[in-house]
């Protein structure tokens, strides 16, 4: 049974993107046949951050509109021979998409794949409304910040009303997943707990993605989190969440602050 | 091994069962009865259609022809005769429909269409959901009731009061038809803004002392007032 995955946030900028590729990749070299569908028409990101840039001929509006078929767009990852991109336009703009045309490339893409993976844009506007319309799961991406969880509030209302199964009567299944959880900031109390977060949003943790350079590094040298560093500690973290998204149960670590040597000398300051 | 299957003699049930028939009662001129017959069924035609009749003759002395010419003329008009009664039995023939006796009155029950009884509206809404922010709920009819949390940037506008069993961090307004004894109850209040009969509170004038414990607001006069529930 093919899984339609949406990955959204309502902001932008909370990782979206980033996990689209790194749960795409670490469900894939667990065995998974995966696409990962760009629907950021006019900005899109994923190409790069798959490293699949420079092979991009047709893309997601060209099948929407029939100029290309599906076969064409898609594109095969170099390093994973079953995890394949459809990229969306660059010179388009997100009116381009429609209702029906998602459908359909949607309903193709179930025929073929185990995984299809959607990487909405940021906001509630057509492109996300579109990248959602269709799905059976939904990750929703947040900050520990306040104003990504509002939105991602926001989101979660919308997966649980304007999405094909909400409209007949289903649910679609909900997973949170925290990314650029700061352990120091966490550990000095300024960013909002798990906790918080879980209460506000009243829905399953899928991962805690702690903020780390290797991602920013990933994403330079266009290759999944997952697939770069595999042991780095959100590669990690993105694997298991790709384990628990396939059903299995693994334990939940919260990243925790490595002590220095500073810290370690200094870790206490004297009354 | 030849054992024989005995045919099984089939035992003949005989129940006695009473049914509801139209009694038609014809008077002279029987010419006259059967004009009237025809205005009913131009009226509503197919009425007397697969519903049982009996003739009752008791009104009229007719020869056994009439008796079965009348019969002749109602199935053409497609009422079919179920029986007849008072007649003497020597007048039905076994070709008419049998002789019957012993009829009881009954009322016809006459099936109405039965009309929906309307429904009064309900006038409280449960919600069992969380409110999600962006979620706006108004239910100007009466209470309202949440199981979870109303998020941040959701609202629940109601015409009674509203009862809220998670956090309250989005906005509540009672008694907007004007009902200043509306109230607001929550499990936890971080509301933006709290409104009773179009008196509000934003967040910044709720007391911080109160934030994160269960309270309820209602108005005293034209004053809003919030206390802890406990």
């Amino acid at each position: 049974m093919a899984k339609v995955l949406v990955v959204t946030s309502g902001k932008g900028g909370v990782g979206k993107t980033t996990s689209t590729a790194a749960l795409g990749a670490a469900l894939a070299q667990s065995g998974e046949k995966v696409v990962v569908v760009d629907f950021d028409v006019g900005l899109r990101n994923l190409d790069l951050v798959m490293g699949a840039e420079r092979r991009v001929v047709f893309d997601l509006i060209n099948v929407v509109q029939g100029v290309a078929k599906l076969s064409q767009a898609l594109i095969r990852d170099k390093r994973l021979e079953n995890l394949w991109l459809l990229p969306a336009s660059q010179t388009r703009d997100k009116d381009a998409l429609t209702d029906e045309g998602v459908g359909s490339i949607i309903a193709e893409l179930r025929t073929k794949f185990d995984w299809i993976i959607c990487d909405s844009p940021a906001g509630i506007e057509r492109g996300a409304t579109l990248a959602m319309r269709y799905a059976d799961e939904a990750v929703i991406v947040t900050n520990p910040e306040v104003s990504s969880v509002r939105d991602s509030d926001r989101i979660i209302g919308m997966l649980d009303s304007k999405t094909v199964k909400a409209e007949k009567g289903e649910q679609v299944k909900k997973h949170v997943l925290i990314t650029r959880y700061d352990t120091a900031r966490a550990a000095r109390g300024e960013m909002l707990t798990i906790e918080d977060i879980l209460e506000i949003l009243a829905t399953p943790l899928l991962g805690i993605i702690p903020e780390s350079q290797d991602v920013l590094r990933a994403s330079n040298v266009g290759s999944p989190v997952t697939l770069n560093n595999a042991a780095s500690a959100p590669a990690r973290a993105y694997t298991d969440a790709a384990r628990r998204l396939m059903g299995e149960t693994v334990a939940m670590l919260v990243p925790t602050a490595r002590k220095g040597l500073m810290d370690r000398l200094l870790g206490r300051r004297a009354a | 091994m030849g054992a024989r299957a005995e045919p099984k003699r089939q035992q003949v049930r005989l129940r006695g069962r009473s049914y509801v028939a139209f009694v038609f009662c014809p008077v002279v001129p029987i010419v006259g009865w059967l004009e009237e017959i025809d205005a009913t069924l131009a009226r509503s035609p197919g009425f007397f259609v697969g519903k049982p009749v009996v003739l009752d003759l008791s009104a009229v002395d007719l020869s056994q022809s009439a008796i079965a010419h009348l019969v002749a003329s109602l199935e053409n008009r497609n009422i079919r005769v179920l029986g007849i009664e008072g007649v003497e039995a020597a007048l039905v023939t076994t070709s008419m429909p049998p002789l019957l006796t012993g009829g009881r009155h009954c009322v016809v029950q006459q099936s109405k269409p039965e009309k929906p009884e309307a429904k009064p509206k309900p006038t409280s809404l449960l919600l069992e959901n969380p409110v999600r922010s962006g979620q706006s709920v108004i239910f100007t009819e009466g209470d309202v009731t949440v199981l979870g949390s109303v998020s941040s940037g959701a609202e629940i506008v109601a015409g009674g009061s509203i009862h809220i069993y998670g956090t309250l961090r989005g906005r509540a307004m009672a008694g907007v038809n004007g009902n200043p004894a509306a109230r607001i109850y929550c499990q936890k209040i971080e509301a933006e803004l709290l409104a009773i009969d179009g008196y509000y509170q934003t967040a910044e004038q709720i007391d911080v002392t109160l934030r994160n414990r269960p309270a309820q607001a209602w108005l005293e006069g034209d004053i809003m007032k919030i206390t802890p529930l406990n």
